[in-house]
């Protein structure tokens, strides 16, 4: 596929994206969250139409219009949940969509004669066409999807992330099977995060990052793993980061953060961010850094450890008691976890201070409005209109009016996770700008970004977190991100 | 330029605001809640064009009463009787639609109702309003429905039960304990003060009436102009979003459903007053029709977008329908199946409405 663009109202998904698997071959998928993967798998299952650049299947052009369209050219899509009815036999659920029937009535001996073929081809000939796939592992699962994407006689396999949900064991299973099916000249696309994994399987590599092909068919054999962890976190375009104002000496420790954990997730961390200064967290997908912020917010209730704001201790999970103490999260997925997508520009921005307008309960929608409308001008939110329904603002927009709700709360600590996730490159310039403002005026501030560029030129200090632990503390200036790599990777493989 | 920022912020900005990136498609589009409707701003109920729809419908269906039934329909006393049937269901559906507001479902204000008319007509509830004060009765009702609203709200937020769930056992339930308590007999309201307060008139209009104006002009104001109001479009639209902002999701929905439990109770009292004895079967049924009218008003069943107005209208449409049934001898089974159409034909039009808008995802 060549130059394939999707627009979503706002947003850009997919920026001229290049593909190109062969007959036979494990080709890998690289990117971070939001690089793009799953809207080209979509676009590729028929579930998405591109607005423009073209697919050819075998030489022909080839274009789809639905799934079921994929499907007929010999497209097969394992999505990343599990997209198996639980209620219904191994053998129902291989089929399903495609029954074989005469006149209405299912060719039941048929069907499980030709699943246990398939299971047999799997190498799971241990499971029983008749058995209800809800009773099965993860692992079988995935084993009925792999069936079903095979018993539609595919060409070409898309496996987002299969092995997310396999323990080791089965995911030595799953390689065996995709070995087979590559060796009887089914290609297979296939996506993960473990970069072991495609170490272990993958035959070349295609990165994608912000919607681009960053890195084409590179040959596993021959690309360093850090190699492949900067292409994915590595800049975009050379982004200049303003220079870093010294944070003043004695000020305020305002976030103390002491031996927190959260059981399953991360343990032990600690960290103290004075007014004014930037603190980056450093780390890749799945690290913890995520659930460090939720955590020092309250959203999620630390199974140890403490948090202080201004040397008052917080009560743990409780996020109206760190909103009262002046933090604010603006969240990694701002859509869903911090927007009402249907309401006007003002309501966002005070959806955390509404009441405080409010004369006893009867709202002051003229003073949120005016509180807002300053924000919007300080912030150059754009367009500045407070009364727009927030969909329609682009993604950069959306995020400064998350950081206007912080500040009309008058926030002492912000917590920014992914501050330019979905945020076009070009608008990137202002949010770092605006966090600069942000701790200049005062505040103390904590930034999560997969991108390790971001977080080493934004802050004052940085943490590098690998599996759930802080593996260094220091300057920023005195780490670069060879070095960063270099932890994570030590990290990630412990 | 706000304090809270030095001015070196205003030199940060000159790059035009292209459209960005999505937010990332990797982990599940955040609830299913916000996928539809344009934004409103402050128009009082939501949206006057919707609503103009819903009066062009009623319009319409007066017509059809004044062809089908001439002065039988048109007559004053009609428009009375038509709002005193209006009445129950409407405090009903203004309690309906907040809790559908805020995402929820409450299917068991009708057994509530029932529940409240029967306690409040006990014996012992009467012997105590005799030696008392008609309000005993009616502060037993309202007690008997916000405690169960109370008890749904608490097993939804806290327990994490399905609304759905939850309210069914409530219907259930409440409707058995009623049973129980009216030992399956019909209860009679023997409290004159009771009766002649709530069978009253006052300018010539039923207290049933004005007390339905009053729930219906108090919710709106509830739900459009105050803090609670706000945080049930929030909580509904996005309850991530409102927790992250610092709301307590968790006790607002238990709120929801004790306001639930309120008009349920004030229902009670009002059926009371109008078959003057409380039956286990009082109001049996009635959730379907409430939920019915405020969907049809034009609240979103997803939750995050509500229109008292639009509720109201959709009340008087359901009961002017009733009306003109009962007007023109036509049974109650052909009523049903034209309320049924009603609904098909209201939900197909929101749902035209709501895909007009713009997606950020599929």
């Amino acid at each position: 596929m060549r130059g394939i663009v999707k627009h979503f109202p706002g947003a850009k998904a997919l920026d001229g994206v290049d593909l190109e698997v062969r007959p036979g071959e494990v080709h890998c998928l690289l990117g971070q969250n939001g690089a793009g993967k799953s809207t080209l798998i979509k676009v590729l299952a028929g579930a998405h139409r591109p607005d423009s650049g073209e697919i050819t299947w075998a030489g022909e052009p080839l274009t789809l219009t639905s799934p079921v369209a994929a499907l007929r050219a010999g497209i097969a899509t394992m999505y990343q949940e599990l997209d198996v009815v639980d209620g219904l036999t191994v053998a129902e659920n291989v089929y399903l969509g495609h029954e074989l029937a005469t006149a209405g009535v299912t060719q039941r001996r048929t069907v499980r004669r030709r699943v246990a073929e398939v299971l047999a081809r799997l190498g799971h000939a241990d499971i029983s066409p008749q058995k209800e796939v809800g009773e099965l592992s993860a692992a079988g699962k995935q084993v009925v999807s792999m069936a079903r994407a095979l018993s539609h006689d595919a060409r070409l396999i898309i496996m987002d992330e299969p092995s997310a949900v396999l323990d080791s064991e089965e995911v030595a299973n799953l390689f065996r099977v995709v070995r087979g099916l590559t060796a009887a000249g089914v290609a297979v696309l296939y996506i993960s995060h473990r970069l072991e994994e495609i170490r272990q399987i993958g035959d070349r590599i295609t990165v994608l990052k912000d919607g681009r092909t960053v890195a084409e068919n590179l040959a596993v054999a021959d690309t360093p793993t850090r190699e492949l962890i900067r292409l994915m976190t590595g800049r975009a375009v050379d982004q200049v980061f303003p220079a870093r104002t010294p944070v003043a000496a004695g000020a305020e420790e305002v976030l103390q953060v002491e031996g927190l954990g959260l059981r399953g997730s991360f343990s032990d961390v600690s960290f103290t961010v004075r007014a004014g200064e930037v603190v980056g967290l450093a780390g890749l997908v799945g690290s913890g850094r995520s659930e460090i912020l939720e955590t020092v917010f309250g959203a999620r209730r630390a199974t140890s450890g403490s948090v202080r704001v201004g040397g008052r201790t917080l009560r743990p999970g409780s996020v109206p008691a760190a909103v009262s103490a002046g933090i604010g999260l603006a969240p990694e997925e701002r859509k869903s976890q911090g927007l009402l997508l249907d309401e006007p520009v003002y309501r966002n921005v005070t959806l955390s201070t509404f009441s405080r307008f409010a004369a006893g309960p009867v709202l002051d929608e003229r003073g949120e409005r005016r509180a807002a409308a300053e924000q919007i001008a300080a912030l150059e939110l754009r367009p500045s209109d407070p009364d727009r329904p927030i969909r329609t603002l682009s993604g950069g927009n959306q995020q400064k009016a998350m950081l206007a709700r912080w500040l009309v709360h008058g926030c002492r600590v912000l917590l920014l996770d992914e501050p330019t996730r979905g945020v076009d490159v070009g608008a990137r310039a202002e949010i770092y700008a605006l966090v600069h403002a942000l701790a200049e005026a005062g505040n103390a501030v904590v930034v999560v970004s997969s991108e390790i560029e971001e977080v080493l030129g934004l802050s004052h200090r940085v943490l590098v977190v690998a599996e759930g632990r802080v593996l260094h503390t220091g300057p920023s200036d005195e780490i670069d991100e060879h070095r960063v790599l270099d932890l994570v990777m030590e990290g990630s493989a412990a | 330029m706000s304090e809270s920022l030095p001015p070196s912020l205003a030199t940060a900005g000159g790059v035009p605001p292209d459209p960005d990136r999505p937010a990332p498609l990797e982990r599940g589009a955040g609830g299913a809640g916000h996928v539809a409707a344009p934004g409103r701003r402050g128009l009082p109920g939501g949206g006057l064009g919707r609503n103009l729809g819903l009066v062009i419908a009623l319009v319409a269906l007066g017509v059809v009463g004044v062809v089908t039934a001439g002065d039988r329909f048109a007559s004053l006393d009609n428009v009375m009787t038509i709002l005193r049937l209006a009445a129950i269901y409407g405090v009903l559906a203004v309690g309906m639609t907040f809790v559908i507001t805020g995402g929820g479902i409450d299917l068991s204000v009708g057994s509530v109702l029932g529940l409240a008319s029967v306690w409040a007509s006990t014996l012992a509830t009467q012997a105590m309003t005799e030696s008392f004060h008609w309000i005993v009765m009616v502060f037993t009702a309202l007690a008997v429905g916000v405690v169960c609203g109370v008890i749904n709200g608490a097993l939804i937020a806290y327990g994490k039960v399905v609304a759905f769930i939850a309210t069914l056992a409530m219907l259930v339930a409440a409707r058995g304990i009623a049973e129980i308590i009216a030992n399956r007999r019909t209860q009679i309201v023997e409290v004159d003060s009771f009766l002649d307060t709530f069978r009253a008139e006052l300018l010539g209009v039923s207290v049933s009436i004005w007390l339905f104006a009053a729930v219906a002009v108090a919710g709106w104001f509830l739900l459009n102009r105050t803090t609670f109001g706000r945080r049930t479009v929030a909580v509904g639209g996005n309850p991530e979003a409102a927790r992250l902002a610092g709301i307590r999701v968790r006790r607002h929905t238990l709120y929801l459903y004790a306001l639930s439990g309120l008009t349920a109770g004030i229902a009670g009292v009002m059926m009371l007053a109008r078959t003057t004895s409380g039956s286990s079967t009082n109001g049996s049924l009635y959730e379907l029709d409430a939920i019915a009218m405020v969907v049809v008003g034009g609240t979103l069943l997803a939750g995050g977008r509500g229109t008292i107005v639009g509720t109201v209208l959709g009340v008087l449409i359901f009961t002017t329908l009733t009306n003109i049934f009962i007007q023109n001898n036509l049974s109650t089974s052909a009523q049903s199946v034209a309320k049924g159409l009603i609904i098909v034909v209201a939900v197909l039009l929101q749902q035209r409405l709501a895909t007009r808008t713009p997606r950020a995802r599929t």
